[in-house]
């Protein structure tokens, strides 16, 4: 027994050091490798802090990861019961040692609250970091952010390049709808966007619960119905993403998505000008732009009771008045 | 001192009445209450329930003429499940004392029919349970496999996108109401009693009713599918769950009743291991998958109440016209997310814990070593049990609700990484320096490790709010809750079966065919989920059917893993058809050279455990310590049975 104590430590020293030196080569690697291709991408200053977030979390992660299968490999090619290794000690040497068990509970622990503030400084400084953060929301980017939304549910609101855009995304089942209320509040099915501007996107949903993913733009709100849930991105350059659905909402969910793109603020300008006028007929039957609104019997949700007035849904059917 | 010193030997004979005649519960094979007197009563009562409901409805069909209204379904599915426990006798009880007599005796048929019976014996219940979850894992499975073929291609479709939904809502319903019960229900069941040195568990009756009640919500989910099925995933999130037709009513009811199975399961497990200990069987000597035994228990006792009455809420919002979850009407869907979830989440717990327990339970017999850490182990485990109360707003980060919660709830979360990390301190700690043997539950154990690694560390990724907004929703946070289900208790299961059965049924599993197994499965398992953690970065949602034609690579490779994953559990069921009844070969009464009071029964275990209560004299982990003490007296004096303690560690 005594040989079996003497040097007991020696494996793990030499696993730590292992350790050590793997950690850092997979890091280094993954940072500039792997880093920068990481989701969600640079296209906004959400994304590219989102990403940012990621790798970092990557790079605490990947030492835990390799740390333990350092342990398992050291374990399978020197500790295994054909391997001539010294047997096994028992007794309260092998049941419990104070100095690894406070190292493991201290280090995880520190390790975890380092994350846990770091995760909420970047949440803070990112202004929710292009989540929804629901009708009130409690980190906003610099700007009039406020003054923005109360014009637009006004109808006063106007936008010029360098202005915050207010949008609102309407999810249905199964499309997602854009209304733009700097615009008369037309709506379209296509989400462009102007460069290097503020986007306030206002996601509100006329029947189930569907989540509005722009996945390249690092923004994920849920479409409640009756909730106007907001979240904020930055756009940068110019460049096309993707939305999809991101809630189960029915059997077409798999069918919702679309794609849209970041493009010039005069481009912009131009794009969203043209289709206010060309859309102004239309705009004019939907109700007033409001944060939310209510789907009547005959709406896209309409009929949940089976009252015998169950109409099919049409198409060219408005979906309902401005919720008091 | 506990209460067990003090049991009567004998447990059930007591309560029988001196009959005049043969009570029905008594009288032999076919003429007594069995599986087939179950199904008869079940398919009554779903009649009777059905035209009661129609009865008293008739005016709210959902289709024309169709004589079908949600009120008609759910008493008809009510009437199934009452139906069936009438049937298999599990009602025998309480209606009796409802009308001031006494019960007659459950029966005591001997032989394999007592399988198909209403046992009280922990058991005959351990083993109905076996069977219970691998029919559950295998239909699931096999909705799996469906989902896959699906996702074989991104536009060429196997099946519509209505079907589609419903095979997705279902495989996950059905797996997780499966995963609940998968160890607490076979395992737990079978040893809680033989490792606190116990004759019986605290409620026989409670036990027998929350596996047949098991059954009956298998037969309630499953009535979905013909009733057209749900579109809402496992989750049933509201308004998409008010919107859904008749087969919402069979998840709703389906929650329900496995909930009234899963509270009675962790009721009767946790004043088990609280009042039934052997005496000398302090807290400190409680081997520690019966810790993980009571902390999952806890969660079960604790948490399901919350599931039972949402799906009650929703059923009430489907069948009389309230609005708990209809927004228009006064309700809110936040009201079902927040309560699903604050079910939901210590569910995950739920389904971790007693995979750690198992863990640590195998490692020391594996290793010849003692449970490393073993106070940190326990408290890590009801440390887990507590915290999971205070972190189900992580799945509710995008989803609108109050934000300036969610750095708490970031806190909390990432906080429940510190007591999971314990188990990975108690199993380096216990393999240091080890001589380990490389036996089929070892490898499942470290499976397990190595799988459950990656699930929680991508835990960590969706706790972080800002990451959560890049991956939620995901296929990312599809792989990360498969690897610690799957790749953490399923892997745990089949260690313990891989462990146990050899006690259970007294038959060793073929080792070759193990080996196939346990590498298939491993292999398959990471090869089929790990790309689906960069699927899911590549920007594929959940339960979709079309995906971004770039990602079809990955979906294929995914995909045929899956279906080899699949055939693994075929290598498996093939191994137990082979090793229990065409190529049986006996146990040896401690094939693993355990320590544990479990092994030290007689073998096969006698209908009452223990001849005598054995006197619990230290905890069961002194492997390669001479002179230790030995591990209980069974009346023959200390050291009757140390023989295992100081052995040499390595039979082969």
């Amino acid at each position: 027994m005594a040989k079996n104590n003497s040097n007991y430590g020696s494996d793990l020293r030499k696993i730590l050091w292992i350790w050590a030196v793997i950690s850092i080569i997979v890091d280094v690697l993954f940072w500039f490798l792997v880093g920068p291709h990481m989701a969600p991408g640079r296209l906004t200053e959400t994304a590219k802090n989102d990403q940012m977030d990621l790798n970092i979390l990557m790079i605490c992660a990947l030492p835990v990861i390799v740390g333990v299968w350092t342990y398992w490999g050291w374990s399978l090619t020197h500790w295994g019961a054909k391997q001539n290794g010294p047997e096994p000690i028992g007794g309260p040497a092998a049941r419990s040692n104070l100095k690894v068990q406070t190292w493991w509970i201290a280090s995880s622990s520190v390790l975890v609250l380092a994350l846990a503030i770091f995760g909420t400084l970047a949440l803070i400084m990112d202004h929710g970091s292009g989540g929804g953060e629901g009708p009130n929301p409690v980190w906003m980017p610099d700007g009039p952010v406020t003054q923005v939304e109360t014009a637009a549910l006004n109808g006063t609101a106007t936008w010029s390049p360098g202005k915050i855009l207010p949008v609102q995304v309407i999810g249905q089942q199964w499309k997602f709808t854009y209304r733009y209320p700097t615009f008369g509040g037309f709506e379209t099915q296509q989400l462009i966007l102007p460069a290097n501007t503020t986007i306030v996107f206002n996601v509100t949903s006329l029947d189930v619960i569907h989540s509005f993913w722009a996945y390249q733009l690092g923004v994920k709100a849920d479409a409640n119905p009756g909730v106007n849930d907001v979240a904020f991105t930055e756009t940068k350059g110019t460049g096309n993403f993707e939305v999809r659905c991101s809630e189960l909402c029915g059997i077409w969910h798999g069918a919702m998505y679309n794609s849209g793109a970041v493009v010039s603020q005069s481009t912009f300008q131009q794009w969203a000008t043209s289709t206010q006028a060309a859309t102004a007929a239309n705009t004019a039957l939907l109700p007033k732009f409001a944060w939310t609104y209510t789907p009547d019997a005959n709406g896209a949700a309409g009929g949940y009771y089976p009252d015998g007035n169950l109409t099919p849904y049409s198409s060219v059917q408005v979906y309902g008045a401005k919720q008091s | 001192m506990t209460i067990s010193a003090e049991r009567p030997t004998e447990v059930a004979a007591s309560v029988a009445p001196p009959a005049s005649k043969t009570p029905w519960t008594q009288r032999p094979g076919w003429m007594s209450q069995h599986l087939g007197t179950a199904m008869v009563a079940a398919l009554l009562g779903y009649l009777l329930g059905h035209w009661f409901g129609n009865y008293v409805s008739a005016n709210y069909p959902y289709i024309a003429n169709s004589g079908q209204n949600n009120i008609a379904n759910t008493l008809g599915l009510t009437g199934m499940v009452l139906g069936w426990l009438l049937g298999i006798g599990a009602l025998n009880y309480p209606l009796a004392k409802l009308v001031g007599k006494d019960a007659p005796a459950e029966s005591e048929v001997e032989g394999w029919s007592k399988y198909f019976r209403y046992s009280t014996n922990h058991k005959v219940v351990g083993l109905q349970y076996v069977v219970g979850v691998i029919l559950f894992m295998f239909t699931g499975g096999l909705l799996a496999m469906a989902i896959r073929t699906e996702l074989l291609n991104p536009t060429t479709h196997v099946f519509g996108p209505g079907t589609y939904a419903e095979i997705v809502s279902e495989h996950g319903t059905v797996m997780m109401m499966m995963a609940t019960s998968i160890i607490v229900g076979p395992l737990g069941n079978y040893l809680v009693p033989l490792m606190i040195g116990s004759r019986r568990m605290a409620f026989p009756r409670i036990e027998a009713f929350s596996f047949w009640v098991f059954v009956a919500g298998y037969m309630v989910i499953f009535s979905a599918l013909p009733y057209g099925g749900f579109t809402t995933g496992w989750t049933g999130y509201a308004p998409l769950q008010t919107q859904n037709g008749p087969g919402m009513i069979s998840y709703l009811l389906g929650f329900a009743v496995i909930g009234l199975g899963m509270m009675a399961a962790g009721f009767n497990i946790a004043v088990t291991i609280i009042n039934y200990r052997a005496p000398g069987m302090t807290w400190s000597r409680v081997p520690i998958f019966v810790w993980s035994m009571l902390a999952t228990a806890s969660l079960l006792t604790l948490a399901t109440p919350v599931l039972f009455s949402a799906g009650l809420f929703g059923l009430l919002d489907k069948t009389v016209q309230t609005a708990f979850y209809v927004g228009e009407h006064g309700g809110s869907s936040y009201l079902w997310e927040n309560l699903f979830w604050f079910f939901g989440h210590p569910e995950v717990y739920i389904m971790a814990l007693p995979g750690f327990g198992i863990a640590a339970e195998l490692l020391p017999v594996f290793t010849r070593k003692p449970l490393f850490a073993y106070k940190v182990a326990a408290s890590g485990m009801i440390g887990v049990a507590l915290l999971s109360f205070f972190v189900w707003q992580h799945h509710l980060f995008q989803s609108g609700i109050n934000p300036d919660m969610r750095p708490l709830f970031m806190l909390t979360t990432e906080m429940i990484s510190l007591p999971t990390g314990f188990i990975y301190l108690v199993g380096l700690g216990t393999m240091y320096r080890a001589k380990i043997r490389w036996e089929l539950p070892m490898l499942f154990v470290m499976a397990l490790f190595f799988n459950f690694l990656i699930g929680g560390v991508t835990g960590v990724f969706l706790s972080d709010v800002p990451v959560n907004v890049t991956v939620h929703g995901g296929f990312f946070v599809l792989s990360h809750f498969h690897y610690t289900i799957m790749g953490g208790l399923l892997f745990a299961f089949m260690a313990g079966l891989y462990y146990w059965l050899p006690k259970m049924t007294g038959r060793m599993m073929n080792k070759s065919i193990g080996k196939v197994h346990f590498w298939m499965m491993f292999v398959f398992f990471n090869l089929t989920f790990f790309p689906m953690f960069i699927i899911g970065l590549l920007g594929q949602p959940r339960r979709v059917f079309t995906y971004a034609s770039n990602l079809q690579g990955l979906n294929d490779f995914a995909s045929i893993s899956a279906f080899l994953l699949g055939t693994s559990f075929l290598v498996f069921a093939w191994n137990l058809v082979y090793s229990l009844w065409i190529n049986p070969v006996k146990a040896p009464a401690n094939p693993w050279d355990s320590l544990g009071l479990e092994w030290q029964t007689a073998s096969p275990v006698p209908a009452h455990n223990f001849d005598r209560i054995p006197v619990i004299l230290t905890d069961p982990y002194h492997y390669s310590e001479p002179g230790a003490p030995a591990l209980a007296d069974f009346g023959g004096g200390a050291g009757a049975s140390t023989s295992a303690a100081s052995t040499e560690s390595n039979p082969a």
